[in-house]
């Protein structure tokens, strides 16, 4: 379970920052850059806090 | 029930123990882990939406800005491990009960309501930064960069709103802000760099090698504003170094550095440095120079990063107002030391949103930030000799401590004769604000070894026929 939330995290990182080498690199335009970065905050957000918080802080 | 309800939570709060009044136990040290990402957090923060884009208004040149940044950021980060986290580590006090050990009980008071309406007034500057995102969706009138005062009711409440949540998280105490930077940090610095890349193109990059040249011609020209005074090297280095003087050189970090196993964990602010005072400010001013020069946050943000660009800025100020009103309230708490944590953060957190109703904050954001490390160097000053230094010169550390005084004049008269002579430098010498710290802290190092040499002697004339006697 703990590798599925990680990956998942992972993923919504890849969502926020790969769009935009995309738009970089003129692949694709920047409003669906923005509607992945929306989906990849949501990825995040929902998935980090339950691995997150078991490491040391 | 709800008197039932108030008991539970106020003896819940009450076990939430920070050890503000007396060392930290070894049982509660952290790790690198626990600096890391507190810091990293902390200086990615919505300011920096605020940050970049005024070097680009001041007319920073492209090679100003790098190099600048670097050394400046190099600079603060050595400031943080060789000044502030050895002394954290030996005392394992808070900034403000070893403050209270030197200078005694009223000269620590007169700092402390200081430092803490700074603190309130620097995470106003967040909260109202975040609000100016917040506020974007619902269409709420915003305030314009020339306002200073509170321009509508809808502004007030939203306000209110994001103070209300960034209060709750600092009232549950540092592990659960320290979380809360953990969770935010990595995503916030990709929404930085991946907003900054999508707008290259706008501005004419469409390779990798077009940039350095698009860099100096359209983003960085060397060319201020009308009506802005241009930035040098020195300007950005000096700015970069000091951003932070009250935390590392005016040893406000204490209270997050003592809770370090070792001094080298200083060195973790390098995260904050590198990843929010270098590549947070470069990318702030990439996506001002592609909204043709707009400088409100929620909005350069938004028009790069859609949604989460604009809960981005949100967030960043979160994640910067929350250790800020921590530390705020850490200070008031010395003030008011029969108040419980929870209620004087509380307390904080309510003067801190009404400050943040001011736009005038975000307006002055650079002179304040230079001016409130300034205005709390000098105590940083004394306490980094009394604890580092004075051992080794034969001289006594923790005066007040040692001779029941409530005012050390010694520190006293180097707080405020340092304050006085740096006014004089910035009027008749001309040295801007942003130059102060370097010739300040010397100025206030040289007095208080001084003037503790003078008064040593006279506490010692003084205090010893009462204590025989």
């Amino acid at each position: 379970m703990k590798t599925l939330l990680v990956l998942l995290s992972i993923a919504g990182l890849a969502l926020t920052v790969i769009p935009s080498v995309l738009v970089f690199s003129q692949g694709l335009s920047l409003e669906t850059h923005k509607l992945l970065m929306l989906a990849g905050m949501l990825m995040w957000f929902i998935t980090a806090p339950f691995w997150m918080k078991e490491q040391e802080l | 029930m709800t008197e039932g309800f108030l008991k539970r939570l106020d003896t819940r709060l009450d076990a939430i123990d920070e050890y503000e009044r007396e060392p930290v136990p070894e049982d509660r040290l952290k790790g690198w882990k626990g600096f890391i990402g507190m810091y990293a957090g902390e200086h990615t923060a919505g300011t920096e939406f605020v940050i970049g884009p005024l070097f680009v208004a001041h007319g920073v040149a492209a090679v100003d800005l790098i190099w600048g940044l670097i050394l400046g950021n190099i600079l603060a980060v050595l400031s943080w491990a060789f000044l502030c986290a050895p002394v954290a580590v030996r005392t394992k006090l808070t900034l403000y009960w070893q403050l209270k050990k030197i200078c005694g009980s009223r000269l620590a008071l007169v700092y402390n309501i200081v430092n803490a309406l700074m603190f309130c007034f620097l995470a106003g500057s967040m909260i109202a930064v975040s609000a100016t995102a917040v506020g974007l969706p619902f269409g709420i009138a915003m305030p314009a960069l020339g306002d200073w005062l509170p321009t509508s009711i809808g502004w007030i409440i939203t306000v209110f709103a994001v103070g209300l949540v960034i209060t709750l998280v600092a009232i549950l105490g540092y592990d659960y802000v320290a979380r809360f930077a953990n969770i935010a940090f990595p995503w916030m610095i990709l929404v930085f760099i991946a907003a900054a890349l999508a707008v290259l193109p706008q501005l004419g990059v469409s390779s990798v090698s077009d940039f350095w040249t698009v860099a100096r011609e359209r983003i960085w020209t060397g060319v201020p504003a009308e009506g802005q005074s241009k930035f040098t090297f020195w300007h950005v280095m000096f700015f970069a170094w000091f951003a932070n003087m009250a935390m590392h050189i005016g040893m406000s970090d204490m209270s997050i550095l003592r809770f370090a196993q070792k001094w080298q964990h200083g060195f973790s602010s390098a995260t904050g440095m590198f990843f929010g005072h270098f590549i947070a400010w470069m990318a702030s001013g990439i996506l001002t120079a592609a909204a043709a020069g707009a400088i409100a946050p929620g909005i350069i943000a938004f028009n790069s990063a859609g949604v989460a660009g604009a809960i981005c800025v949100v967030i960043a100020g979160w994640t910067t107002a929350n250790p800020t009103i921590y530390r705020a309230g850490l200070a008031f708490q010395s003030v008011t030391p029969d108040w419980k944590r929870w209620k004087v953060t509380l307390f904080t957190g309510m003067l801190t949103s009404i400050a943040a109703c001011f736009p005038a904050l975000v307006m002055k954001l650079l002179d304040f930030v230079a001016l409130y490390g300034l205005v709390l160097m000098p105590m940083g000053a004394v306490i980094f000799l009394d604890v580092m230094l004075f051992p080794k010169m034969k001289m006594k550390s923790n005066l007040a401590e040692k001779a029941s005084l409530d005012f050390n004049w010694a520190a006293g008269l180097t707080w405020f004769v340092t304050l006085l002579l740096c006014l004089f430098i910035n009027l008749y010498v001309g040295i801007e604000i942003f130059f102060l710290g370097l010739p300040g802290w010397f100025i206030a190092s040289l007095l208080y070894v001084g003037l503790s040499a003078i008064y040593q002697k006279r506490v010692q004339f003084t205090a010893v026929p009462s204590a025989t006697g």
